[in-house]
């Protein structure tokens, strides 16, 4: 056997990458519960892919015949079901994961330098996995699924100039039709996973290139013992790796309950007009995107067109996503952990989060003139969190960052 | 180790309060009891299904195997007194075959004015107590539709009360602002209103079948999956306990 590994070794860097990426990569020893969300989102990515690549072999992705193959999967192909609830439910949970996951690195600082890039990469498979999740929700080939693309396409066609040919050329047609039913299989199926795939390596060598931030923001690296190893830090494995499998468990636990018991999420993970086949002639009573997109959909909904061209909403809407690449710039406190920040931080904060809450909830309800207040007041507070970040991070007073992590 | 467990509890209680679907409904409304592991009552809904439904309404995504083998009906019955659909040659579908039914498009659309829609997934799109409240709501008002039949769930619906030998029947009852608070039996069917219940909640509970065939295994194979699941997270526990022993 060790004499296989060493002829291997010899060919290729085998040892000592699981050395340099598991065995010997030092991680803080004081992870909290903030920490088990990039594992699970890789997980849950693994669980797509192979529930994806299941769900293909029996889809058709014709107008024709979409919507029966879903249901002969549903029904004729064995254990069809499970597969594609598993899809539909890690649909959701992979958005609910990386939002946690993204709520950690804003908690404990996790985008400041020297880990700009590895936010950066992260916001890119956000950005790509809206991508991926927007392509897919097309192929069932239902009603909301046929309505929200229409919807969402459109919002291209109100680019100033170039809106209506951008429209057409994403749809393939003047409508959406089966032409963008097949061009939306081949990115959901093989484009977006391997951009998503390469990003995600990106992102996990960023981050083992600088070492792992921790909830004190304290950087390891600088109190090293005799051997050059962190005084703070504890190999991946077999540490971190059977944490791992405890939060693998819960979540487990979570998303098969999910899956066995409640699979449509009382109508949020699959809708209830997504029961009907796409019909072009009929539109259905509300349409919405699914829950993950509302707080965005809601910034949309909530800027006043202008001459008559909805185009700032969805310029708003872009750079609501957009501004977060800028968050490590933005933010000018030296101080990385929450725990050691003032309470204007932490009332940024819960105002963010309270605003993106609300936001969700009003982006998949039909828009009233209360409605709309609201989502404007809170679209202001989502954009104000970034400049007040930009301010409040210059002048606040923050607390001593103590020399090591801090353990309870 | 609190404070966690606090904010997963709240996350949790909050995203279970959105799940639970709203329904407006007026005040005859009434829900059914639809339990699809009575094996007797979906049989009874699959015989009502068949004789009333199927008519005009298809179930164009499942198969009469299933039927056979989920309810429990030997194929040859479902053969027999199931499946009356013929071939170009008038041979008679075979139990493996899609639950089809005769009606073209074209006479749909002129008896109807559109096609019945097929009724496979209408248990999930406009959930179970819906169905049950419609075929419950069939009432005289000779002006609304060709039937001189109109239906509180769904104002001028083109479908005639096809179980009114069954129901009877009835008209509306009216508060003072007009809305149908009740129905009043003005001609007897050849059921009780005790009976006619149960026969559409049979009805109601094979559609549930219908809309989602997986539901009759699908719980009992998640208790198992759970079992197993909680098992495990506790050795994942136990083992990861022994291995932190040495972090401090």
């Amino acid at each position: 056997m060790s004499k296989l590994l060493t002829w291997v070794d010899d060919r290729f860097p085998l040892t000592k990458m699981w050395r340099e990426h598991v065995s010997e990569y030092y991680a803080p020893k004081n992870f909290n519960f903030w920490y088990y969300f990039g594992s699970l989102a890789m997980l849950v990515l693994v669980l797509q892919i192979v529930t994806g690549i299941f769900l293909t072999m029996h889809y058709q992705p014709s107008a024709e015949r979409a919507f029966s193959s879903v249901e002969f999967i549903m029904r004729d192909v064995n254990y069809g079901w499970l597969i594609r609830y598993m899809h539909t439910t890690g649909a959701s949970m992979f958005f609910i994961i990386v939002y946690l996951h993204m709520f950690r690195a804003l908690l404990y600082g996790s985008y400041k330098k020297p880990r700009e890039l590895i936010w950066v990469f992260g916001v890119l498979i956000f950005l790509c996995l809206m991508a991926e999740a927007f392509f897919g929700y097309l192929l069932p080939w239902g009603q909301m699924s046929y309505w929200a693309a229409q919807v969402i396409i459109a919002l291209f066609g109100t680019v100033p100039f170039v809106g209506p040919e951008l429209a057409q050329w994403i749809r393939g047609d003047f409508v959406v039709s089966e032409a963008t039913l097949t061009r939306f299989f081949a990115l959901h199926v093989i484009a977006m996973p391997l951009v998503l795939i390469a990003l995600v390596v990106a992102h996990i060598l960023a981050l083992h290139e600088v070492g792992s931030n921790n909830p004190d923001g304290v950087e390891i690296k600088k109190n090293k013992d005799a051997n050059g190893i962190p005084k703070d830090g504890i190999p991946f494995h077999p540490y971190y790796t059977v944490k791992d499998l405890v939060g693998v468990a819960v979540f487990f636990i979570i998303f098969f309950f999910i899956v066995f018991f409640m699979p449509t999420f009382g109508g949020f993970f699959i809708e209830r007009p997504n029961f009907e086949p796409a019909d072009p002639l009929t539109t259905p009573a509300n349409i919405h995107p699914v829950w993950y997109f509302t707080p965005f959909y809601a910034i949309l909904r909530a800027v006043p067109s202008l001459a008559g061209s909805s185009f700032p909403g969805v310029a708003v809407m872009g750079a609501s996503v957009l501004v977060l690449f800028l968050l490590p710039w933005l933010d000018r406190s030296p101080v990385r952990s929450i725990r050691y920040r003032s309470i204007w931080f932490k009332l940024l904060l819960a105002v963010f989060v309270v605003s993106f809450i609300i936001l969700g909830y009003l982006g998949a309800v039909p828009a009233g003139t209360t409605e709309t207040i609201v989502a404007r007041i809170c679209t202001i507070l989502y954009f104000g969190f970034f400049v007040g970040l930009y301010f409040v991070s210059k002048f606040e007073t923050t607390k001593p960052v103590p020399e090591r992590v801090t353990t309870k | 180790m609190k404070m966690r467990a606090r904010i997963l509890g709240a996350a949790l209680v909050s995203l279970l309060a959105a799940a639970v679907p709203a329904q407006a409904s007026g005040e005859y409304w009434s829900e059914p009891n639809v339990r699809v592991d009575d094996r007797a009552s979906l049989q009874r809904g699959a015989k009502l299904f068949v004789n009333y439904c199927m008519g005009c309404h298809s179930a164009q995504y499942h198969r009469w195997s299933h039927v056979a083998n989920d309810l429990g009906i030997p194929d040859d019955v479902v053969q027999e007194n199931f499946i009356w659909l013929t071939d170009e040659l008038g041979q008679k579908f075979q139990v493996g075959e899609l639950m089809e039914i005769s009606m073209s498009e074209e006479y749909g659309d002129t008896v109807f004015g559109g096609m019945p829609p097929d009724l496979t997934l209408t248990a999930r799109h406009r959930q179970e107590d819906w169905i049950y409240n419609f075929l419950h709501s069939f009432y005289l008002d000779k002006d609304a539709t060709a039937t001189g039949m109109n239906n509180a769930v769904l104002e001028g619906a083109s479908m005639p009360h096809v179980m009114w030998d069954l129901q009877g029947l009835q008209k509306a009852v009216r508060d003072d602002d007009g809305q149908i608070v009740d129905f009043e039996l003005v001609q007897e069917g050849s059921m009780s209103p005790r009976e006619f219940d149960r026969a559409v909640n049979d009805i109601v509970t094979f559609m549930s079948y219908l809309g989602e065939p997986a539901q009759l295994e699908r719980r009992h194979i998640g208790i198992w999956v759970m079992l197993f699941l909680f098992v495990f997270l506790l050795l994942a526990y136990l083992l990861k306990r022994e291995y932190w022993k040495d972090v401090h």
